[in-house]
């Protein structure tokens, strides 16, 4: 059994046991495959290493993984603010299937969403027929990356928002009216500083997903070198063509990447208890 | 637990700017959920039922497309069990315990949901392929992990590996531990515990979880894709079956299965909304 120093001494059964399958587990599934990628970038050369990372196609995929996340990240914040607002303020017909319904891209297997936008945005699909129109065109661009990215992100900026909207005191509102603030002040100085932890927390871990997203994307992209190839997508044809060390250094950078994404979520997250703490919640 | 909808009383004396800002933020927000959600939900329903129910109902007589649901819930079958195991495992062991460590262990256990699924799918090569560590000593025993049913269901594992972990851990941190110091005090099992004390009161959370998890394992591509080889009829799963029908342009039949797994979805919302309210009701 664990010693003193490890764990404060309990009546309850199963520390070892749950303690050593979880870790096991873990290791065994996750952390071995992890550093089994790890160690076979490390096994090239500095010279290889920075070639492959720093060739053009894969700078082109890394600018439009990054760029168009961070795009669709932006716009989910926006729409899903207001998203979240109508369902946490307004009582309309239906707000609760409405409410259900967006947590339809966590449910919704990647490929049967990427190749039905890619039907609904294709030039001749019922959106992209309108949108050829206006001169137009989503599918097979970048930004049909980007509308992919935005139904893959915003649950998580919806489910963020929510809880803080609800916690946003009212009567401080009503106060700033009363006392002659306009719509926009109150908003300015009241409501998005009590969400903006929550909102910022919500658009980090949509940048996070829609930079790794590969099943909704590859269907509308259309996947040309240097133009419409994202990331995770190189790192699929670099297997396909047996170019093990140029997919486990992009696969590497990925990694960096989540790793630097899930620091800058827990950043967040710590500085919004921060704040919750300050403001007496 | 996400998804709140508590009943809302709105301000009656509205005035007329905030009414027209009302009318019109519902109609942005159901507008932009219209034509992001429902449309493609829509364009699946739409293109499997396009050429008549008959044509829709041959997609299924595919001998390839029926190997691929078997493979799908055979993985669901094996993943989901495991990961439920596992989670209950940490949970108890972070929620019921303290010791060092702790953080640590839950930002490694949430390590997956930060991970590419390509990656994923990557990291197996590199840990079960030809090349990779294991690799050698695998052949030399003629076992097969990627492009065959191993590395589909390790890669699903991997993928679905924080659901029930990350949804029991919080419920049974807030829950603490008096009850089952209780039970043990008074005598009871280890087991008994468990059964009796801790599960009926983990229940709901614990099922939320489950079904997540199954949905995540039944639909998950990107990770599957890298290690399955596509090999038809053989490691193919649905996702798959749905990649190389629409491939081939054969449209009814990838939208008919990808209209099965459109339906897994909303059989998981709706249950995992049911659930929601349940626990509502049961906190408020």
């Amino acid at each position: 059994m664990a010693a003193a120093w490890f764990r404060k001494p309990s009546i309850l059964p199963g520390f070892g046991l749950t303690l050593g399958f979880t870790t096991f587990f873990l290791s065994a599934v996750v952390l071995l495959p992890l550093a089994a990628l790890v160690l076979r970038t490390s096994t090239l050369t500095w010279s290889r290493f920075l070639a492959i990372v720093l060739d053009p196609r894969a700078v082109a995929s890394y600018r439009l993984s990054f760029g168009a996340a961070m795009l669709a990240a932006l716009i989910n914040a926006v729409f899903g603010f207001i998203v979240a607002w109508s369902l946490v303020r307004y009582d309309f017909p239906g707000r609760r299937l409405v409410d259900a319904l967006i947590d339809l891209p966590f449910a919704l297997p990647t490929a049967v969403s990427g190749i039905a936008l890619a039907t609904v945005f294709a030039p001749t699909g019922w959106l992209g027929l309108k949108l050829a129109v206006a001169g137009v065109q989503v599918a097979y661009t970048w930004l049909g990356v980007v509308v992919a990215l935005i139904l893959i992100g915003l649950p998580f900026v919806v489910r963020s928002v929510q809880p803080a909207l609800i916690e946003v005191q009212r009567d401080l509102e009503e106060a700033a009216e009363t006392l002659g603030a306009g719509p926009f002040h109150v908003f300015r100085r009241i409501i998005l500083p009590g969400v903006f932890p929550a909102l910022l927390t919500g658009f980090t871990l949509a940048l996070a997903r829609g930079i790794g997203e590969y099943g909704s994307v590859v269907f509308i992209s259309g996947n040309l070198p240097l133009k419409t190839e994202i990331t995770p997508l190189l790192i699929v044809i670099k297997l396909e063509q047996f170019d093990y060390d140029g997919a486990a250094t992009l696969g590497f950078i990925m990694l960096v990447m989540s790793f630097l994404m899930l620091f800058a979520i827990n950043l967040v997250q710590a500085w919004g208890r921060r704040g919750q703490v300050a403001a007496g919640r | 637990m996400a998804g709140v909808a508590p009943r809302i009383e709105e301000p009656r004396n509205l005035s007329v700017g905030a009414r027209v800002a009302r009318i019109a933020l519902i109609f942005l927000a159901i507008a932009f959920l219209g034509l992001l959600l429902i449309a493609p939900l829509g364009a699946v329903l739409a293109q499997a039922l396009g050429k008549g129910l008959a044509m829709y109902l041959r997609s299924f007589t595919d001998p390839d497309t029926l190997s691929a649901i078997r493979l799908t819930l055979l993985t669901a079958a094996i993943v989901v069990p495991a990961n439920t195991i596992f989670g209950i495992c940490a949970a108890w062991a972070i929620a019921k315990f303290e010791f060092r460590g702790k953080s640590l262990l839950i930002t490694l256990i949430d390590l997956p949901f930060a991970v590419s699924p390509v990656v994923a799918g990557l990291v197996l090569v590199m840990l079960f392929g030809v090349h990779g560590w294991f690799g050698e000593s695998l052949q030399d025993r003629d076992i097969a992990v990627i492009f065959a049913v191993p590395g589909i269901v390790l890669a699903t594992i991997f993928v679905t590996f924080p659901y029930v972990a990350r949804e029991l851990i919080p419920l049974m941190q807030q829950q603490g531990s008096e009850e089952e110091e209780a039970a043990i005090t008074l005598g009871a099992g280890a087991w008994m515990t468990f059964l009796r004390v801790t599960l009926p009161k983990i229940r709901w959370g614990l099922l939320y979880g489950v079904i997540l998890c199954n949905a995540r394992a039944m639909g998950e591509f990107g990770a599957v894709s890298v290690v399955s080889g596509h090999i038809r009829g053989m490691t193919t799963t649905m996702p798959l079956q749905v990649e190389i029908l629409y491939n081939e342009y054969n449209f009814v039949a990838a939208f008919a299965v990808a209209s099965l797994l459109a339906l897994l979805a909303i059989a998981t919302l709706v249950i995992k909304t049911l659930v929601e309210w349940r626990a509502d009701r049961r906190t408020g």
